[in-house]
């Protein structure tokens, strides 16, 4: 990187090789992320056909591993339909609006030790706020359709991302007592020292509520009434088809990996190795089982697979039981859980350091 | 008291909802079912009812004798016969259409028959490709009879200890 910003400004100016740096960055976090997406479609059908003891796509390509490609060219093709009486700039905004969000939290997520856009102080702020946004696009698009079943599912996409956006806050109130900071970096570098350092151990209540309050804030099962075919078809995007849907469907799978990869920083130690220091004098050992950005894949590919398996297993919410869970189970939990750090930290008693 | 101990414990360590995993993390494993059809079929019985067929005597004289039964237990009335009588003085066909689209593959026409000249056989996999076509003249019927008669003949044998 540092070469390719010194051969740039030896022809171009300063401000403009700066911006191309950049954007050579964002193209690399995002094209392997799209493509992420894509082959995280094709996981899903696989493993839940598994657990359904069906064996899942493996018609396109060798095993099906063409599929995604075969799916994105069909719905790259189809007609894009606006419903007659769709408010029809908010109907195509609306999409953009909820992938832009999904994207952007992107940028303050490090993937190894220094592998970050920005790197900026307080990262986890930012990703709670951009995140948040996400649920304007869905709201916007159900209203924008002018279908019953759309505004009802944007009803309740509304109060659900509300609800558990709290609880999903209060947990990372927790992480950042831990470690004393809201870059994620630093929170990351604060779970050094091996398996033991990681913030599940401390947090373990927390994780859960986070995990729990992420699958909701994505809208995925068990906590999909915003999509529930049984009830309301498609919810939000019944009526969009073609690219316009597909936008759709990367900002909720982006979203899942992102929900992913934070839990993975902020609980299990991100890029940081499980074998801590014991490995680093080992000369090929320490090499795969030292800290890198493969135990970050790993660790995100696990909690990718917990949303998959989710899924296969769990029945629907009622709508009244998420409320519920996220008001009245969660929301007291992370506030007990927070109460007793917030002692241990006054009493000086902090294991985890 | 204890009841509702145990119950706050299983609910706070989400205990059913672990199990239920553990049930669909132990599918994952298991042997699948799926089929993969064009490449792999499923076990077919003898008694299969598909196309239909007109076959012959081994000497190659055809079997049907216009007696018109199959078309009068046809429920569907898919079964169209006209028939003449041959200088050798037997009764024959000269029209024996089926018409596709109404039959019902309930096999009556099969049961019907006094001398097992219609049949239906194993073969499901067929189409038409023109307007008119499914209606099966018994020219047709009778090429797909001698076509497939070695096969048909197994077939029949096979269900016969059983009829």
């Amino acid at each position: 990187m540092e070469t390719l910003t010194t051969f740039l400004n030896s022809f171009l100016p300063e401000g403009l090789s700066a911006f191309i740096v950049i954007m050579l960055k964002i193209v690399a976090i995002l094209l392997p992320l799209i493509l992420a997406v894509a082959y995280t479609t094709f996981a899903e059908r696989k493993v839940i056909g598994y657990m359904q003891s069906r064996m899942g796509p493996n018609r396109v390509g060798p095993k099906g591993w063409l599929q995604p490609i075969a799916d994105t060219v069909k719905l790259m093709f189809k007609e894009i339909i606006t419903p007659t009486k769709a408010s029809k700039i908010v109907f195509f905004i609306a999409p953009m609006l909820a992938l832009a969000p999904a994207l952007a939290v992107w940028s303050v997520i490090p993937f190894w030790d220094g592998g970050v856009l920005a790197n900026v102080n307080a990262g986890l702020l930012l990703i709670l706020a951009v995140n948040s946004l996400d649920v304007f696009g869905i709201i916007l698009a159900g209203w924008a359709s002018n279908s019953k079943y759309a505004i009802l599912s944007s009803l309740r996409v509304g109060a659900q991302v509300v609800s558990y956006e709290i609880a999903m806050g209060f947990a990372l109130v927790g992480v950042l007592m831990v470690s004393g900071s809201l870059n994620l970096t630093e929170i990351v570098q604060a779970q050094g020292g091996g398996l033991f350092g990681w913030n599940v151990f401390p947090l373990c209540g927390l994780f859960v509520v986070f995990f729990i309050s992420g699958v909701a804030e994505t809208n995925r099962a068990p906590f999909d009434v915003a999509e529930g075919e049984s009830e309301i078809v498609a919810g939000f995007h019944v009526e969009y088809s073609g690219m316009a849907f597909a936008l759709f469907f990367l900002a909720e799978y982006a979203s899942m990996i992102l929900i992913s990869t934070l839990t993975a920083l902020l609980f299990f130690g991100g890029w940081l190795s499980p074998f801590g220091h014991l490995v680093a004098d080992i000369p090929v050992l320490s090499f795969i089982l030292g800290d890198g950005f493969h135990w970050l894949l790993l660790k995100t590919m696990f909690f990718l697979f917990c949303y998959l398996w989710f899924r296969a297993t769990f029945p629907r919410y009622r709508y009244d039981q998420i409320m519920r869970l996220g008001w009245k189970i969660l929301i007291p939990v992370t506030l007990v859980w927070i109460f007793g750090i917030g002692i241990a930290i006054a009493y000086g008693w902090q294991p985890w350091l | 008291m204890f009841r509702s101990m145990t119950h706050f414990v299983k609910s706070f360590t989400l205990f059913e909802l672990f199990k239920g995993l553990g049930i669909t993390g132990k599918y994952l494993f298991k042997r699948k079912v799926t089929i993969q059809y064009p490449e792999q079929k499923t076990p077919m019985s003898p008694r299969f009812r598909g196309h239909h067929a007109l076959r012959r005597y081994p000497n190659g004289q055809e079997r049907c004798i216009a007696c018109k039964l199959c078309e009068a237990v046809c429920p569907a009335l898919a079964i169209d016969i006209e028939m003449e009588e041959r200088p050798d003085g037997t009764r024959r066909t000269t029209k024996y259409d089926i018409d596709f689209f109404k039959c019902i593959y309930c096999g009556f026409c099969e049961e019907a028959c006094p001398v097992d000249a219609i049949v239906e056989t194993h073969i499901f996999e067929y189409h038409f490709e023109e307007r008119g076509k499914n209606v099966i003249t018994k020219e047709e019927l009778l090429a797909f009879g001698d076509k497939h008669e070695a096969e048909i003949a197994k077939r029949k044998a096979a269900d016969a200890p059983y009829k």
